[in-house]
């Protein structure tokens, strides 16, 4: 497990939504109404006990406001950062209903995490030792979350991570203007910082250890492997230097360093939410012309409208109900070609036209790894996304997953409730005398 | 045709071109200040209590905050006048010279009957239309036997104004301190030394926070600290109460300066309407500015336009009868709550204000996020419609419940039928 290299091209990029001065966020902490039942906790995965924590930072109990955060959401440092609050907790603040700007929640979370982090205040404790081991796959967001928790009620954990680093997308995959890589590492360290659980990087489940393995070595599995690789476009020469894997791109930049020299034009396939982190990171980059090319309306993208809304306000273009056929070498570029889609996304007859580009990226989903797992008795997956239950139970005892694998794709505030969830549902199978490793709780 | 109002004010014989002066404080230290203030448009100024001046401690305020709101309340241990007499009699003529308009009242404070002599003549040979005796302060000055020692003894008062009637030709107001059980006796002590007016309330005895890292009372001089004054937004409940109480008193007669907590026009005017002739501020000045006091002239000119007073004394007073005894409320009087669900922003704070702290009759319903009032447990305790941030979106409504009107003494007198008691399980 290394720390990201200091040379990283997302270094250029600032906050999109700076951090609170100490008296921005009191004026903005006073505001809170304080609701009863409020709505902005319904609408956080986690259940962060939200007008608590906002009064705690009121009443100048930042070590109390992080602590209410925290046992709610071990992720809550990234979490403040990352999660898209417009559509969740601050979208659903009552003030939306007066006109009066709603309470910016995750800059206030933001406000009391960064707080406890630089103070170095501890919360949490490793309960005493069960003698239970879980092993879980894929070292992201919900399996630190599933192993915190895990630690907390006594069990040791081992994390298997395929990876040199370790976060998940929070490291390697989140925009830059809201969380860099180093910050994400932050977490994970803080994370580990209650002991007992072992990350091992550089180790694939199923090609360096076997699930046998596993079963045999472990009293439970949590599968938190998230999302394969960037999906391609079928499309004459798709494989042309210069087009590449949205995912696979913002990595590179996230972890090192990529030239854009010389890329005047970058055109971004797809209009979900990894196409408009592609394009404003794009265009942060320095690139003087980028666009999405999406096959749908602006209506109908699923990329969420305030990101949209803000990339808009950074001059990104869009090219709207067009879909590319083919690409091309012309000239040090591309040339892509692409026709126009009706309401219904059929292909307009005669409307075959070129796009020069210098840089494309493909932003049109990832692969899912479910097919990894559904040997296994017991483990099913739908288009690749293991089915589980609400606890993350997979249907093959002592299997749980949780985060992209099992919900496809979503935020990392999912996969921090997930992940604590799949962890009271193995400790209750435990508790109820089962084990991998066991007579009665093997497979 | 529309009522032009004239503020003209006459307080006790104190006239003044509007009823706002600026209370005896730091914003009248001086004669440059007070020129500022008249140009702002205050109507007049009580000058910062002139005696022997004194030496003031370094670490003089400090201030109750709330939800992010500076100085709700506001106190301080500062003393009397700390600069030389001659100078303040110098600014003072200087002052009446430019403003002769304008109403300007030396508070005073010394101990003798030779020095309340001297003082007082010295005031009106600078040309001071009033005098106001400050009988008041609470903190520092009552420790050498004035200030508001004077003003909790009664006989002490009536003795010391004495001697001031003796000496002035001008107009006497007497200031009188709230740290007292009940305010009347001593409005009529001043009465009985023959004072022309009383203005009232001096600052409440008080301790503003604790330091709780160095075990300190605040405002912290050095190691210690002493109790202070405490004045600003957070006292104008009892300077009402106690305005009002004296001007409901039938044996209390003189005209009133009301001080506590005024911070706008607003405010003015529910001290008048309890019967104050003219009105003193100082924190809100302290915080604020001068400035402010446009917003009160031109807010009571709206509002007397509005109600239709063509003069000040016309509102004086107003709600003087309407500030009885519970005694006399109707116990037959019913108001419920009612949510207005269109306005209604589902916060619930209602619903937890009603279950903890009130009568446990406003409910979620489970269905969306406005609350259901049961009108069968809703006292009308009003509870509710503080805690709601809508304006306008709770509203305490009457009920016909068919009792005619009873009140507790009418109820024991004369056996009036009482309505049946409610949320009373």
């Amino acid at each position: 497990m290394s720390r990201p290299p200091s040379a990283r091209s997302e270094v250029v990029f600032d906050d999109f939504k700076p951090a609170y001065t100490a008296g921005q966020a009191l004026a903005e902490a006073n505001r809170c109404l304080y609701c009863s039942d409020a709505p902005c906790i319904q609408a956080c995965p986690t259940g962060i006990d939200i007008p608590e924590f906002i009064r705690k930072i009121a009443t100048d109990n930042v070590k109390g406001s992080a602590r209410t955060i925290f046992e709610a959401n071990v992720l809550g440092m990234s979490c403040a950062r990352v999660c898209p609050v417009e559509v969740l907790c601050v979208g659903d603040c009552v003030y939306n209903h007066m006109g009066i700007p709603p309470i910016q929640i995750g800059k206030l979370q933001r406000y009391a995490t960064d707080i406890a982090y630089d103070k170095g205040w501890s919360y949490f404790s490793a309960g005493e030792d069960t003698g239970k081991r879980v092993a879980l796959i894929g070292a992201g967001p919900a399996s630190l979350a599933c192993a915190h928790a895990l630690r907390r009620m006594g069990h040791a954990c081992t994390i298997f991570e395929k990876r040199d680093v370790v976060g998940g997308l929070n490291t390697t995959g989140v925009a830059p203007y809201k969380m860099k890589a180093d910050r994400s590492q932050d977490e994970v360290d803080w994370i580990l910082s209650i002991g007992g659980i072992e990350v091992t990087t550089g180790v694939e489940v199923g090609r360096d250890v076997s699930f046998a393995d596993l079963e045999r070595d472990f009293d439970a599995i949590f599968i938190g492997f998230g999302l394969g690789p960037d999906g391609w476009l079928a499309a004459e020469g798709n494989k042309l230097a210069g087009i590449h894997g949205a995912v696979e791109f913002i990595e590179r930049f996230k972890l090192g360093e990529v030239d854009l020299d010389g890329v005047e034009r970058a055109l971004v396939i797809g209009g979900g939410n990894t196409a408009v982190d592609a394009v404003r990171e794009l265009k942060g980059l320095g690139v003087a012309n980028v666009a999405m090319v999406y096959r749908g309306t602006e209506a109908r993208m699923s990329g969420y409208a305030h990101e949209w809304a803000a990339a808009k306000l950074e001059n990104i273009d869009a090219i709207w109900q067009t879909q590319p056929t083919g690409f091309a070498r012309s000239g040090d570029g591309l040339e892509v070609t692409a026709v126009k889609l009706d309401a219904d996304k059929t292909p307009i007859a005669g409307s075959e036209h070129g796009l020069p580009a210098d840089l494309v990226l493909l932003a049109i989903g990832q692969g899912k790894l479910g097919d990894l797992v559904v040997d296994l008795d017991g483990i099913t997956a739908e288009w690749g996304r293991l089915i589980v239950d609400g606890d993350g139970f997979t249907g093959r005892p002592g299997y749980y997953a949780g985060g992209d694998a099992a919900n496809g794709g979503k935020e990392v505030v999912n996969a921090a409730a997930e992940g604590k969830a799949a962890a009271r549902a193995i400790d209750a199978w435990f508790a109820a005398d089962n084990s991998l490793r066991s007579p009665e709780g093997g497979a | 045709m529309a009522i032009k109002p004239d503020l003209t004010t006459d307080c006790a014989g104190i006239r003044s071109p509007n009823p706002f002066w600026l209370a005896s404080a730091p914003p009248t230290n001086s004669g440059e200040q007070i020129m500022r203030a008249f140009d702002a448009g205050w109507g007049g100024a009580v000058w910062k209590t002139l005696g022997t001046p004194i030496q003031n401690v370094s670490s003089r305020f400090g201030a109750t905050n709330y939800r992010g709101t500076a100085a709700i309340g506001f106190n301080n241990i500062e003393l009397i006048t700390d600069r030389p007499l001659d100078v303040n009699f110098r600014e003072i003529a200087e002052v009446k010279k430019r403003y002769p308009d304008h109403a300007v009242i030396v508070s005073l404070m010394v101990e003798t009957r030779e020095e309340w002599k001297e003082i007082i003549k010295r005031s009106e040979d600078a040309g001071a239309d009033g005098l106001e005796l400050n009988f008041g302060c609470p903190h520092g000055m009552c420790e050498r036997g004035m200030g508001s020692a004077v003003g909790q003894e009664p006989k002490v008062n009536e003795r010391i104004t004495g001697w001031a009637k003796e000496f002035a030709t001008v107009p006497v107001l007497v200031k009188l301190t709230p740290n007292v059980g009940d305010i009347v006796p001593h409005g009529i002590a001043a009465q009985a030394g023959g004072a022309d007016g009383v203005s009232l309330i001096n600052t409440i005895k008080s301790i503003i926070g604790v330091d709780i890292d160095r075990f300190v009372p605040e405002p912290r001089v050095g190691g210690l600290s002493t109790n202070g004054g405490y004045c600003g937004a957070a006292v104008k409940p009892i300077a009402l109460h106690m305005v009002g109480a004296l001007a409901r008193d039938f044996t209390f007669e003189l005209p009133i300066s009301g001080i506590g907590g005024v911070r706008d026009w607003r405010d003015a005017v529910e001290f008048m309407l309890l019967g104050a002739a003219s009105v003193q501020v100082c924190t809100e000045v302290m915080l604020r500015g001068y400035r402010i006091v446009e917003d009160m002239i031109e807010g009571l000119t709206d509002y007397m336009a509005t109600h239709g007073f063509a003069t000040i004394d016309q509102l004086v007073g107003k709600a003087v009868p309407n500030f009885s005894e519970w005694g006399e409320l109707d116990l037959n009087y019913e108001t419920i709550a009612k949510i207005d669900a269109e306005s209604c922003i589902g916060c619930q704070l209602c619903v937890t204000a009603c279950h903890d702290g009130a009568h446990q009759c406003i409910h979620p319903t489970g269905d969306g996020r406005v609350p259901v009032i049961d009108e069968s447990e809703c006292v009308g305790c009003n509870l509710c419609q503080i805690v709601c941030p809508v304006p306008d979106c709770i509203s305490m409504v009457q009920v016909d419940n068919g009792f005619a009107p009873a009140t507790w003494n009418q109820h024991i007198g004369d056996g009036a039928p009482l309505r049946p008691k409610k949320g009373a399980h």
